[in-house]
Formats: structure tokens, C-alpha cells, sequence
């Protein structure tokens, strides 16, 4: 099960580079301390930036009184909501489901604040320190305001209303779903239900967020480096919401220590850092703490949700119907009307043959900070949804929870398969019983199972669980995702030049956050062009040299990214074919091309390298009639499916009856990503990602008391997974090619995440077993689980 | 003035990073004569007239140590930005147990978050370390 290191593939030379473990390119510079991140950028005159953040949940601001902050030594200047009024437009969300209400968000508070941490003011001076100590001269004063954090309480008659647009606190209410549950219940023999919280999560990438802006007067142009996960999507929106000309704007993103979704939203921080650039004539950086960050940046999942299904005694699941109650902060992130809507809902019936789904998410607005996307982005909850309720029906019926889930499993034959019904979704392709034999095989489902009752016995509380999920990734198609309320495409670009002595850019619009773009993207046109990846190299992250792009996000670079750069490759090595049959004088179908030399088909001594080719094309002194000069092709990807990933994991964990502390005793996971580029990476993305869903599972979870503090406020708070915390995981593929895109490839980068809590979750849940206990909230640690062993040692 | 922000802003080492500011993170772990520190949790004024050492100056990049061999062959980094502090904090168990189990190296880098990884091939690298180190050492003892 484990990826071979040792077969190292030389760049070098030429190879089949792709489904290789090629080791990554991105490491040298990162090894010895040569990575450059935003705050590592220095430029003359810089200035620094603080930001004065709401110390109360929710308060009315009577007045802010700055002037002793801008008389101290070393203030530059400072920013409050009087000064942009006019100028700087609103923060749009980007995804706007349904018809959910959007309140006015201004990038420092307008008269009143509406979360702990939102921006009031912004302090720019000539150094961090200057900055700092001149955000604690700045008097705001606040008459508080009732708070309310928890978005059930606030949709309860009386609750603290937060935006004068949105009766109720609600945002909306949305609907999704198909086939005729009402039917499917009337004919089921149990409904079974449960209530599940997904909680609150910090998403924590290790480099915080971080804006550099400078303008230069000269050229009246606006440039701005942070480390966005869609750089030209930042672009668009700073430039809307500025007012400036795009053409004047250049955005560059430079290494991002990590991104997890939350580095793709539009923060108020961007813009005045933009803003104040300008209206200071300096440059301004400005860098988040780690402390701040819990306040300043996105947090994760915060649902409730209310989840029925409808059963047969034989185990047949013929229906779900979720009410869920989502929270999403202050005011609406980029995506956040999105993610518990069709992120979640969707994929409430899972990997099973389910024909009826009733979905109903109610939105809600609170004195949190705005919840958005955090890796998995939906499909953690949807997976946790479907997952903890076929736990729950098979406990109801007395089933083994894994022969239930083979007796629902959509089978191999059923592909495409259309979900309840649904107008538009498709899951692709598949194989999902023999990826859950394997798992269970792996994780020696029977052994466990028999073993159990002898353990307990022994006093050792052991329990098993295979959980299974499925995801659609890479994210498309343009007219889809405008009919489900974006204002965005679906495409991805790669322009790929051929420089004039063979050696190749690709221009990519995703961006990489770690992900190692530059060595995957390589292998894969180091294959159509048969160079040596060394002959490759990849950009990103530059709105000036990257002609256009989305990003990365949903698992989308190597689906969509990747087979762009795949057709841009192509379309290259078309094009230099005919520019070689002209050089050899004859017709281009009898032209052979392999590594590096196209030969007349049979006369391999008649040749012309890569290199010539390349050459000639912008010489341009033979080409074929017509044909324009250069070797330069833009492709902008436009999926025609989105893939479905999907996978079984199984856990076996051990819990201390007497700490209620969980110990994951083995951990196996079998995903199918469709085709994998590169295994190496994809194993470190899998690992990456069960340890954040581990993480969600047993210790993770951003915490708000009544008044609006948040409690879990630094990292001396929050935990996520130390090296010790985290166990050994087994990690192996099974392989469908996608049947829609060139590369076969579905995407990988959220899958752990999605796929580990339920099954921690269940596991734990099986080794309580004999105490009654069914269901714990997440995050499983030790003294909640000890208290849910109390409670049902009492009620015995 | 905090040793992190002399090295980052005085100095213009921007290698060592900075994650957190409650010295949970160890992005910042840097080497200060035989010790390794949190550079975070250390005083500029007190590294005055000591030896510190940072990820720009362990290696000729050129010749990576065993260590960042092992990071490197095993895929121990994903976004990089806790890469530094890691190898800080590897090497100095590696210079104290040369041979470590995997409890040992997990409980070595306690101190050093990562988001990326989930930790196992660090784990894995700084095993693979050791075994590069001591055959290494032992070219060292065959050559004298």
C-alpha cells in the first residue's frame, strides 16, 4: 500500500513522467530557507500596517477619536470607515445562492460592529511596532450591543437582530433534493433520525495571511502581492470594489504556506492595504498574528443538521430528508451561501442508491466571525450527514453498519448515476463495492469484529467502522455554476509558450499553495511534448505574465488546470509538427515525433529537432502558407463534467474508559482519484488531509461564549494535530479514469478531509458500544468522551 | 525586540518564519550555539555575542545535509513554511539519539505544527536521516 520513493525519475531526461513519483522541484528553494512568502517582501520606503479590530461581538460605535494615534512618532496615517465612504465600494460575496439576502459589509465597520474582530480602523506607520502601539491610542467607543452566536438561537423570535436588510437573521432558505421522500417515508418501515453538528473550524494554514501594496505614481499603476489561492479573481475584486482600472492593477501571489480555502475569500484587509498604498504614496504591508487570524479570517463547516431517513427492516435506505441550520458569521463571505447548501445537501445520500432526498438549509446570520470554504468546503458535512445516519440506521436495525452499506452501495453497473433524480448532478464513474471490500480487507474488518466482545472482555474498549464518501471535484462548468448563483467561470488557462531554443513555460491560472504544481504540471507536458521536465518550467501567481485564471480550489487544478495545460501541449506539438513537415518538405501526417526529433515517417536519419522547430517558428522564414508565426498556444479548460472522487476509509481506535482519551490503533484509506499524475504527491495530499479530518474529528473546534468572546483565541486554544497526536495512516489507491477529461484525473486535495471524521467518529462509536453510546459530537476529546461514558453509566 | 524579528527584518533572514505568537508554532526554531530555540521565545538582545545559526546558513545549498536529503526524497514538505523550524528541531534529536524509533522523532517534533504533511513523511524523513547520517558517519570514521 505504500507509494515507492526509491524509483526516483531523473528531470533530466526523457520519460514517462506521468503516474511517476517524481520527487518535487519545489523543495530546494524551500529546504534552505530561499521560499518567499508575502511577508518576506521588502520594498524602499515600506510601511507597516495594523489593524484596530471590534473588541465586542455586536456594539453600536458612537465615535472614534484617532488623533492621538496620528500625532505619535512614526504614524503614517489612519484609516476609518469616513474616509472610504464614496470611495471603496462594498465586499460582494461571489456565490450567492438562491435568493439569500446580502447585507452590506463595508471593509471597516459603518456605525456599528457586528463580530469580535471586525475591522474599525487601519493604522499604517513606518514600522510594525510604530503601527501596533498606535492601534492602542485609538479610542473607539462602543455602546454593546445584545449579542447572539449560535445561529438556532438566532433564529428564535426576540434574538438580537444583526443587519436591518435581513428580518429574523436569515438569509435565506434553500431547497434541493429529488424523487418523492414523503412517499419514501409513507412506505418505510422505521424512520430513523439524528441530530449532527458539524462544529466551527479554524482553518490555520502555517503562513497567516499577508498583503504587500505599492503604487507607482509614474505609471499610475497599483501592484499588490498576498497570497491568494485565485489570483485573478482577487484581482477583479479589488479592482471592482476600488474602483481602479484592472489593466493598472497587477497582482502578484508569491509561495503560500498553505491555503485550505481560506486564502481564496476577499478580505477587508486587501483592499485597504491596496487603498492606503495609494492614499499614503508608500508602500504597506500588512501581516496577520496568529491570534488575529482566528478572528480576521474564515472559519469553517458551523452546521446543525437535523437528518431523517426513511428505512426498510431489510436495510434499504429510501429516502433522506436534512433540515439544517447553517451559520455563517457576520456577514456573507465570498462562497459562504454556498458551501452548507449545494456543498452539503448534495451529498446527503452519499455513495448509496438513495432515490428520494428532501434538503432543506436555512441560512442564518450571527455575531461570528463569516464562515466560507475550508478544505472539503460541504462535503465533510455532507459525507458526516449520510455517514453518522447509516451508523444510526443500522444500529436501529440491527444490521452490521458494513453489510448495510454494501446492501446500499450505488453498484458499478449504475454509472453515470443520477442522484435522486437531479436535473443537473451526475456522479461519473466508479466502483464503489470493491474499493469497500478492499478497505475492509485491509483494515481486517472481520478479525476486529470478532475479536471485539473478547477485548471488552479484557476491558479494552475496541471498535471498528468503514465509512465511504464521494465528492465532486474540479470545479466547472461556467453556464452551470452561473445558473447555481456564482459570478465566476469554470475554466482553467495554461498558456504554454515554446521559447525560440525549445524550452518550454506553462503559464498556469491555478495557483498552488504547496500543492507542487510545478513539478505535476511538468510531468504532464514533459509527456505530450516528450521533453525532459527540465526544459518545463511552470508560473503562477502573477496577474501580468498569467493571461487569465480561476485558481485552486475544489480539487480542480488537476482535472481542469491539467487538462488545459494537457490541450495547450498538444495543440503545441500540432502545430510544430506542421512547422517540421514544411522544414522536411512533406506533408505533416507523414511526420514521426518522438522524444525531442520529428523524422520523416520510416527515414529516421531525415530529422529536425524540438528545438529547430521552435526556432523556425519564429524565424519564421519556412512555415507553412498561412501560418502564423510563434509557438505560443492559450487554452482556457472548460470541463464538460465535474469528476466525483470517492473513497472507503476504516478505523480501528481504542478508547480509555477511565480518560476517555481515543487512540487510533490503524487507519486505512482507499480512494479513486481517477488517474493519479503524480503518487507521491498524492499521497501527501491524502495524508494531509486525514490529518485535518482527524483533526476536526477528535480535537478541533473554534468555541464563541455568549457575549461574542471567542474562547478557543489563540493557538494556545485551539489544537490541531501535533506529530504525536496523529497516527500512522495507510493510504492506497484504486484507479477509474475519469471518463470526462483527457487525463482521466478526478482530484484529491480535499478527500482526507472529507472521508476521516465519520469514520473516527463511528469507530469510537462501536467501541462505546456496550455503553449504550451511539453518537458523540465532534470533537471527541477525552473529557467529552468521558463525560458521555458517565452519563450512560448513571442512566444504567 | 524579539530574536525572530532582528533575524527576519534586521537582518533580512526571511527563511525563519513566523506562525504564531503564543510560541506554540515553531516555524521560527532557529539554532543558538549548541541549543535550538524558538527564536520567539528568545530576546535579541540576549543572542548578542552568541551564534546563531538559520535555515539560510545549515547548508551550501548546493550540498544538502542528510536531513534536507531525506525531507526532499520522502516528500516531507508540502507548502514549506514550517520546513526551517522542522529540520531544526530534527536535527537536534538526531544529534542527541542518532538512532531514533518513530515514537521518539513524533515526540521531537512536538513543539513544530504543520497543517500540510499530517506529519508522516517527516516522520519517515527524519528515519531515513538517521540512517543517512550514520552511513555517513561511518565514511567519515573509514576515511580517518
Amino acid at each position: 500500500m505504500n507509494i515507492s520513493v526509491n524509483a526516483t525519475v531523473a528531470q533530466s531526461e526523457h520519460a514517462n513522467f506521468v503516474g511517476q513519483p517524481v520527487l518535487r522541484r519545489e523543495d530546494a528553494r524551500m529546504l534552505t530557507g530561499r521560499g518567499r512568502f508575502t511577508d518576506d517582501i521588502q520594498l524602499p520606503g515600506m510601511t507597516y500596517a495594523a489593524v484596530v479590530r471590534s473588541s465586542y461581538g455586536h456594539a453600536r460605535i458612537r465615535s472614534i477619536d484617532a488623533s492621538r494615534a496620528t500625532t505619535m512618532a512614526g504614524v503614517v496615517g489612519v484609516l476609518t470607515e469616513a474616509d472610504l465612504a464614496g470611495k471603496v465600494g462594498d465586499i460582494r460575496p461571489n456565490w450567492v445562492v438562491g435568493n439569500s439576502i446580502v447585507p452590506p459589509h463595508r471593509p471597516l465597520a459603518s456605525g456599528r460592529v457586528r463580530y469580535l474582530g471586525e475591522p474599525v480602523a487601519f493604522v499604517v506607520a513606518n514600522t510594525r511596532a510604530q503601527a501596533v502601539d498606535a492601534v492602542e491610542a485609538i479610542d473607539v467607543d462602543y455602546e454593546p450591543l445584545p449579542v447572539v452566536v449560535d445561529q438556532e438561537a438566532a433564529l428564535q423570535p426576540g434574538a438580537p437582530q444583526l443587519h436591518d436588510n435581513v428580518p429574523g437573521n436569515l438569509i435565506g432558505v434553500f431547497t434541493l433534493g429529488g424523487g418523492d421522500y414523503a412517499a419514501a417515508a409513507a412506505s418505510a418501515d422505521r424512520l430513523v433520525k439524528v441530530r449532527l453538528v458539524n462544529q466551527r473550524l479554524i482553518p490555520n494554514p502555517m503562513e497567516p495571511r499577508a498583503v504587500c501594496a505599492y503604487y507607482d505614481e509614474l505609471e499610475e499603476r497599483l501592484t499588490i502581492y498576498m497570497p491568494s489561492q485565485v489570483p485573478h479573481m482577487s484581482k477583479r475584486w479589488l479592482a471592482e470594489t476600488l474602483g481602479w482600472p484592472e489593466h493598472r492593477l497587477h497582482l502578484i501571489a508569491p509561495d503560500i504556506g498553505g491555503g485550505f480555502g481560506c486564502k481564496m475569500h476577499f478580505y477587508p484587509e486587501e483592499i485597504l492595504c491596496a487603498y492606503a498604498a495609494r492614499h499614503f504614496g508608500r508602500p504597506v504591508r500588512w501581516t496577520e498574528t496568529r491570534s488575529e487570524s482566528y478572528q480576521a479570517t474564515t472559519h469553517g463547516r458551523a452546521h446543525v443538521e437535523y437528518v431523517e431517513a426513511a428505512v426498510k427492516n431489510d436495510g434499504q435506505v429510501l429516502g433522506i430528508k436534512l433540515r439544517s441550520v447553517a451559520n455563517l458569521g457576520a456577514y456573507l463571505s465570498n462562497m459562504g451561501t454556498g458551501i452548507p447548501t449545494i456543498n452539503t445537501a448534495s451529498y446527503a445520500t452519499g455513495t448509496y442508491h438513495i432515490p428520494s432526498l428532501d434538503a432543506e438549509v436555512r441560512l442564518v446570520t450571527t455575531n461570528t466571525t463569516p464562515v466560507d470554504a475550508y478544505r472539503g468546503a460541504g462535503r465533510p458535512e455532507g459525507a458526516y450527514i449520510i455517514e453518522r445516519t447509516m451508523d444510526a440506521v443500522a444500529n436501529a436495525l440491527g444490521i452490521d453498519p458494513l453489510e448495510l452499506r454494501r446492501r446500499n452501495l450505488i453498484r458499478a453497473d449504475q454509472f453515470p448515476y443520477i442522484p435522486y433524480g437531479h436535473p443537473v448532478f451526475v456522479w461519473d464513474s466508479g466502483d464503489y463495492h470493491r474499493c469497500l471490500d478492499a478497505a475492509a480487507e485491509q483494515i481486517g474488518y472481520a478479525k476486529w469484529r470478532s475479536q471485539q466482545s473478547e477485548l471488552r472482555a479484557q476491558g479494552r474498549h475496541v471498535g471498528v467502522a468503514i465509512t465511504c464518501y464521494m465528492e465532486l471535484v474540479g470545479m466547472g462548468m461556467s453556464p452551470m455554476l452561473k445558473e447555481h448563483g456564482f459570478d465566476r467561470g469554470g475554466w482553467e488557462s495554461a498558456q504554454l509558450r515554446v521559447h525560440s531554443d525549445g524550452n518550454v513555460t506553462l503559464f498556469s491560472g491555478s495557483m498552488s499553495q504547496g500543492h507542487g504544481h510545478a513539478t505535476s504540471y511538468a510531468q504532464i507536458v514533459g509527456d505530450v511534448l516528450q521533453l525532459p521536465m527540465d526544459h518545463i518550467d511552470v508560473v503562477q501567481g502573477d496577474t501580468d505574465r498569467v493571461p487569465a485564471g480561476h485558481g485552486t480550489f475544489n480539487s480542480r487544478s488537476m482535472p481542469v488546470g491539467g487538462s488545459a495545460a494537457f490541450t495547450a501541449a498538444n495543440k503545441i506539438l500540432a502545430k510544430a509538427t506542421q512547422i517540421a513537415a514544411a522544414m522536411l518538405q512533406v506533408k505533416a501526417d507523414a511526420v514521426t515525433y518522438k522524444t525531442g526529433n520529428f523524422w520523416i515517417t520510416g527515414r529516421p536519419e531525415q530529422r529536425v529537432s524540438f528545438a529547430q522547430v521552435a526556432r523556425m517558428a519564429y524565424v519564421a522564414s519556412n512555415l507553412p502558407t498561412g501560418m502564423q508565426a510563434g509557438l505560443d498556444e492559450i487554452v482556457c479548460y472548460e470541463p464538460q463534467e465535474m469528476p466525483a472522487s470517492y473513497g472507503m476509509h476504516a478505523a480501528v481506535v481504542e478508547v480509555d474508559k477511565d480518560t476517555g482519551e481515543v487512540k487510533i490503533l490503524d487507519y486505512v484509506g482507499i480512494d479513486d482519484v481517477g488517474n493519479l499524475i503524480n503518487p507521491l504527491l498524492c499521497e501527501g495530499q491524502m495524508h494531509g488531509g486525514l490529518a485535518q479530518g482527524i483533526g476536526q474529528a477528535l480535537y478541533e473546534g473554534a468555541e464563541y461564549d455568549d457575549t461574542g468572546q471567542l474562547v478557543t483565541g489563540s493557538l494556545l486554544d485551539y489544537t490541531f494535530p501535533k506529530s504525536d497526536q496523529i497516527p500512522r495512516v495507510r493510504v492506497g489507491f484504486q484507479v477509474t479514469p475519469a471518463p470526462n477529461n483527457p487525463l482521466g484525473v478526478k482530484g484529491i486535495g480535499e478527500a482526507g478531509c472529507v472521508a476521516a471524521p465519520p469514520v473516527i467518529v463511528s469507530a469510537v462509536c462501536d467501541a462505546l458500544s456496550s455503553f449504550g453510546i451511539t453518537h458523540i459530537d465532534m470533537p471527541l476529546t477525552p473529557p467529552k468522551v468521558w463525560r458521555a461514558i458517565r452519563d450512560a453509566q448513571r442512566v444504567r | 525586540m524579539l530574536l525572530v524579528h532582528f533575524l527576519r527584518e534586521q537582518a533580512g533572514l526571511t527563511g525563519t518564519h513566523i506562525g504564531c505568537d503564543t510560541s506554540q508554532c515553531g516555524a521560527c526554531t532557529v539554532r543558538l550555539d549548541g541549543a535550538t530555540v524558538k527564536s520567539c521565545t528568545v530576546l535579541a538582545v540576549q543572542a548578542d555575542g552568541h551564534a546563531v545559526t538559520t535555515i539560510e546558513g545549515l547548508a551550501d545549498p548546493a550540498r544538502l545535509t542528510p536531513l534536507q536529503q531525506a525531507f526532499h526524497e520522502r516528500h516531507a514538505l508540502q507548502c514549506g513554511f514550517c520546513t526551517a523550524g522542522m529540520i531544526f528541531a530534527a536535527q537536534a534529536l538526531l544529534d542527541y539519539v542518532p538512532n531514533p524509533t518513530e515514537a521518539q522523532v513524533r515526540h521531537a517534533l512536538h513543539g513544530n505544527l504543520c497543517r500540510c504533511t499530517g506529519y508522516q513523511n517527516i516522520v519517515d524523513a527524519v528515519l531515513l536521516a538517521a540512517k543517512l547520517q550514520q552511513t555517513e558517519d561511518m565514511r567519515v570514521v573509514e576515511a580517518t
